[in-house]
């Protein structure tokens, strides 16, 4: 097995008794996506429950070959599993301070942004205007600073949140178990994590400064979330920095070992990509949206019962397509600077489907979906 | 009149409707067309005061089955079950306790346990769990009104996956035992009703349906064809043939 480098760990970081990561990197090893045929992927569809193999089928070459057949039974799962029903939230963004040097992102240490976090009163407000479209899930998210963005600060967000909405999620740096319970405590029901890139040699290029080098804490948060009591994790790659397939393949191996350790965790999955623009950076393998799909019906046929969140980062008509083939929660009325306002340009990323709350309900309800703005009960 | 029995309250169907897997619009009609007098729906999905709530669009006269979905163990199914009574949704409650994410298939022993707390609450408590024998008895004892074994994974459509188990419940527990989960088509329904079983859930079924009213139309008529034939008294099926000559023909002393 492959033994993971954790000297990296800086003062504060918890270790957890887990060898999922070496598993993980022990299977993304021996993924060698051109290995696959038509074959494979026709006895991986017409599986019950996939196996890890079957799932890396649907990512090879000869899987984007037959997309067709696959959409077949991606959007029979889905509609086995989730109706019709298409989950509503938005993501709230609290704060863009960050020490995180990572090469790719408009929150980046270095970017030159400016920089803001919301006061929990100016936080309040914003929940109450988010609430009041209707929606009870958010996301609440927070750049990599422990500095400007603390674990108190985040909890007391959470407590704000979940005074106005029914789930609240957190896309905050990684944190300890018992942080975690705190914000449990505090009110939150999920905690969300990307792995960025689950290549830990690209991964160490790409991301310079911060805790959020070291690659081990990272790939651990989700078990310490559900060690802290949280319901659900997600997860995600930002396809595009690595090898897009073999990205995904980790990402949702990653998922299945921690469904299987902790089989009651709630598990979704986000797909983000880096879209192909004009000069490029050499970093980037852009991600077209065919391939993008792809990822998305296999985790959907891989793991039936995840959820499948899609950003506005996707254009309204891909949106609302991939909605009832595998995905099964979108966001609505985002905003993605903290302060809201429209200059635009301390955003983490450009947002391609401006739709309001009520202009995604209406397109979901024409194209025979239900629009779901509740799924959750506190217990 | 053949009178479907939970826990003292009288229904005509037998036919119990899902929800949640269509749009809400189409609620009234599905239950029009199906006949249904009980309708389950998650406390999870009810959003009162907000948008989309589920419990605006069931129409009024149908007696309303909250489900405990989301509940992980027995003390959860409580605190879900109390505020579906407080969102007004009645005293019958389906207990669902889940601790399996991936195939949502119910924990029989944490179920037992809800079974006790919620009687003792007073609710109607009708339990949606795996066909075991020991684990009905016992949620009949914990004052349980009905048993809802699956027959297949949840929105499987795989039909009577379990049917030899559930032909057991039947034969051995007097409460009603209704088959929740993995009915697909109407004919599995009607092979249920047959068996005896005392009334038939689906939702996944009717939902994934081209035309969701009519599917239910079809599930009304296959539940009353097998609660029919159930109560004609199906003519014994034999595996082999009769023997030509009497077997016990040698006795001298009849």
């Amino acid at each position: 097995m492959s033994s993971v480098d954790r000297s990296e760990y800086t003062e504060g970081m918890e270790r957890i008794d887990s060898n999922i990561l070496e598993k993980v990197l022990d299977e993304a090893a021996g993924f060698d996506a051109q290995s696959y045929t038509e074959r494979d992927v026709r006895t991986a569809l017409s599986n019950d429950a996939l196996s890890i193999g079957d799932f890396a089928a649907l990512l090879s070459p000869a899987a984007d070959g037959m997309l067709e057949e696959v959409a077949v039974r991606a959007k029979d799962e889905t509609r086995r599993r989730f109706g019709n029903a298409v989950g509503l939230f938005t993501p709230i963004y609290l704060s863009n301070h960050c020490d995180g040097g990572c090469v790719y992102c408009g929150f980046s240490r270095d970017s030159g942004i400016k920089r803001t976090a919301l006061s929990p009163e100016d936080a309040e407000r914003k929940m109450r205007a988010v609430a009041s479209t209707g929606l009870t899930d958010v996301l609440l998210l927070t750049g990599e600073s422990r500095s400007m963005s603390g674990v108190r600060y985040i909890g007391e967000c959470v407590r704000a949140a979940s005074e106005h909405f029914r789930s609240v999620g957190i896309e905050v740096y990684p944190l300890n178990v018992s942080e975690y319970a705190y914000l449990r405590e505090c009110g939150a029901d999920s905690v969300t994590v990307f792995q960025e890139t689950y290549d830990p040699e690209a991964y160490a290029e790409l991301h310079l400064s911060g805790q959020k080098k070291v690659f081990s804490y990272r790939f651990d948060a989700q078990e310490r979330a559900l060690q802290g009591g949280m319901r659900g994790v997600a997860f995600g790659a930002l396809l595009g920095l690595g090898d897009a397939a073999k990205d995904a393949f980790s990402c949702g191996v990653h998922a299945h070992m921690i469904q299987r350790k902790y089989p009651h965790a709630e598990i979704s999955f986000s797909v983000p990509r880096l879209r192909p623009f004009v000069n490029s950076p050499s970093y980037v393998n852009p991600v077209s949206e065919r391939r993008l799909l792809q990822v998305a019906m296999a985790y959907r046929i891989f793991m039936p019962s995840a959820g499948i969140t899609v950003s506005t980062r996707e254009s309204p008509s891909f949106r609302d397509n991939v909605i009832g083939l595998c995905a099964t929660r979108i966001s609505a009325g985002v905003s993605v600077s903290v302060d809201g306002g429209d200059d635009g340009n301390d955003g983490q990323f450009d947002i391609s489907d401006e739709r309001s709350v009520a202009e995604v309900r209406r397109a979901l309800e024409e194209r025979g979906m239900q629009p779901v703005f509740n799924d959750y009960v506190r217990t | 009149m053949d009178m479907l029995d939970l826990g003292g309250r009288k229904f005509r169907s037998r036919f119990i409707l899902g929800s949640g897997k269509f749009s809400l619009d189409m609620t009234r009609k599905v239950i029009e067309s199906g006949g249904v007098e009980i309708a389950t729906l998650a406390v999870r999905r009810a959003n009162s005061g907000g948008e989309e709530n589920i419990l605006d669009h069931i129409p009024k006269g149908i007696t309303l089955l909250p489900n405990t979905s989301g509940a992980r163990n027995a003390e959860e199914a409580v605190r879900v079950a109390l505020l579906a009574r407080e969102l007004g949704c009645g005293d019958m409650v389906k207990v669902e306790v889940v601790r399996d994410s991936k195939y949502l298939l119910p924990d029989n022993f944490e179920t037992v346990r809800a079974v006790r707390l919620l009687s003792k609450e007073g609710f109607i408590v009708l339990p949606y769990m795996m066909p075991d024998l020991s684990a009905a008895r016992e949620m009949e004892a914990a004052g349980a009104a009905a048993v809802m074994p699956l027959g297949a994974p949840i929105g499987s459509n795989k039909g009577l996956l379990t049917k030899d188990f559930i032909k057991i419940l039947v034969d051995e527990i007097d409460v009603p035992v209704i088959v929740d989960a993995g009915i697909g088509r109407p004919s599995q329904a009607c092979e249920a009703m047959e068996i005896g079983c005392a009334a038939v859930m689906a939702n996944t079924a009717i939902a994934t349906a081209s035309d969701v009213p009519l599917m239910a139309s079809a599930f009304k008529a296959a539940v009353e064809a097998g609660r029919q034939a159930y109560l004609a008294g199906l003519g014994r099926v034999r595996d082999c043939g009769e023997a030509s000559s009497p077997l016990t023909g040698f006795l001298e002393d009849r």
